[in-house]
């Protein structure tokens, strides 16, 4: 199959999909296609999908494609679905997630030692909302639990992977600023 | 800052809600220092501890008098500050441990806890604004088109006219079985079979009926049926034609993500 053949089929996929979809998922759907082609086909598709600026774009999430309405429509298509901005996380909980985000694997006394108070509430809200996982137990004593961001994580805040998160330097020199 | 400039806060009116909603903004102690540092722009690596301090504790008093509980943590960083301050004020112990001891600025800790925690609150306002922009962003398609994308093809009314006909088919089959049940309406049908759904995620059509012992409660039953289609609160679907069909309760249509 050519290019420019894949090219409609992936775009109407990654459209149809409901999560993410991911390179080696469309390798299953064309298993005689090299997955060099697909990866071509997927790059020209992300370029021409995007470089024509319209109201959709593909994006990279959670390790695979997306396609979302652009973020400055929200104002009109949030009228027309007449729905409110969802909930938002608290600050502490925001916070906490930044610490885990970081630091993971990290325990709850770490988070603790980190943000100078209990956060126990907040943490309870982040894995019912499925954006923390428990990764496992520290081996020391008393084997506290591991915390770590989940798929769900990346999804939520738009990542492709943790790596595009700004580095905690960045963040170190912004922080040097306030004296 | 008209608190931290104010040496007796306990003139102002506690409980004003100014004062409320500033104070809602320190999650914790390492959320009052940074405050007290950027307010009164001091160098964070040189912090006049007797003065932050100072400022700490009235703090506390007026959270105190505002009746705010004070966890644990708020005194324990309030005696940290007081044994800076008072080691600070110290000589150094002993005369060998001196050079040591000269270098190890006792603020130096917490100066690191703090740029640490500041690091950390400029990250979760990073996952602020990412959380924002993903909330104005919506995904395709809606939730209801990969309802019907599942490996099902939708009832017609024939089919259903049909499988109903074996359901009295097979009543009649059991004739004289027929006994005379209290009246059952069309309500309560819709009621039972809207409870079922609570329960089950989906039910098979043919079951609906296994356990009804008269034709008029059989049509009943089905004008239920019938309804909860009409009203949109049920689909019907069915693998292949001519199989059992299957009543499922119609997810709410979604609304954005």
């Amino acid at each position: 199959m050519e290019i420019e053949e894949l090219q409609p089929i992936l775009e109407a996929i990654i459209y149809a999909a409901d999560d993410p979809v991911r390179p080696e998922q469309l390798k299953e759907v064309f298993p005689d296609e090299s997955y060099d082609k697909i990866e071509t086909a997927l790059q020209k598709l992300v370029e021409e999908f995007n470089g024509r600026s319209g109201g959709m774009w593909i994006r990279e999430i959670a390790g695979g494609f997306r396609m979302t309405t652009r973020p400055e429509h929200h104002e009109h298509v949030r009228a027309y679905l007449k729905t409110k901005p969802g909930a938002k996380l608290s600050m502490a909980a925001l916070e906490t997630l930044a610490v885990i985000a970081y630091k993971q694997p990290v325990t709850l006394a770490e988070i603790l030692a980190i943000r100078g108070k209990k956060s126990t509430t907040a943490l309870h809200t982040l894995l019912e909302k499925k954006l923390v996982v428990i990764m496992g137990r520290k081996q020391v004593v008393g084997r506290p639990i591991l915390y770590g961001t989940s798929k769900e994580f990346l999804v939520h805040f738009g990542l492709k992977d943790l790596t595009e998160l700004p580095t905690l330097e960045e963040f170190a020199q912004m922080a040097g600023e306030i004296s | 800052m008209d608190v931290t400039d104010n040496p007796q806060p306990d003139d102002s009116a506690p409980g004003s809600p100014s004062m409320m909603i500033r104070l809602e903004g320190f999650e914790g102690p390492l959320d009052l220092l940074l405050h007290l540092i950027r307010s009164e722009e001091i160098d964070i690596w040189n912090i006049p501890i007797a003065h932050v301090t100072e400022q700490y504790l009235s703090y506390l008093h007026l959270m105190q008098d505002l009746n705010i509980n004070l966890a644990g943590e708020w005194l324990v960083m309030a005696a940290t500050l007081i044994y800076i301050k008072s080691r600070m004020l110290l000589p150094p112990d002993s005369p060998q441990e001196n050079a040591q001891e000269e270098e190890e600025d006792p603020r130096k800790e917490l100066v690191y806890q703090l740029l640490e925690h500041q690091k950390f609150r400029n990250a979760a306002q990073m996952l602020y604004t990412r959380e924002e922009v993903e909330n104005a962003v919506w995904n395709s398609p809606p939730q209801d088109i990969l309802d019907h994308s599942k490996e099902v093809v939708a009832v017609s009314l024939f089919d259903l006219l049909q499988a109903f006909h074996e359901v009295v088919r097979r009543f009649e089959a059991m004739a004289g079985l027929e006994v005379d049940q209290e009246e059952v309406t069309i309500e309560q049908k819709l009621t039972e079979i809207r409870r079922l759904l609570l329960v089950h995620d989906s039910l098979v059509f043919s079951q609906l009926f296994e356990q009804i012992a008269s034709k008029r409660h059989l049509i009943v039953t089905f004008l239920a049926l019938l309804e909860l289609v009409r009203l949109c609160e049920v689909s019907l679907r069915q693998r292949k034609p001519f199989e059992e069909i299957h009543i499922a309760r119609r997810t709410s249509a979604g609304g954005a993500d």
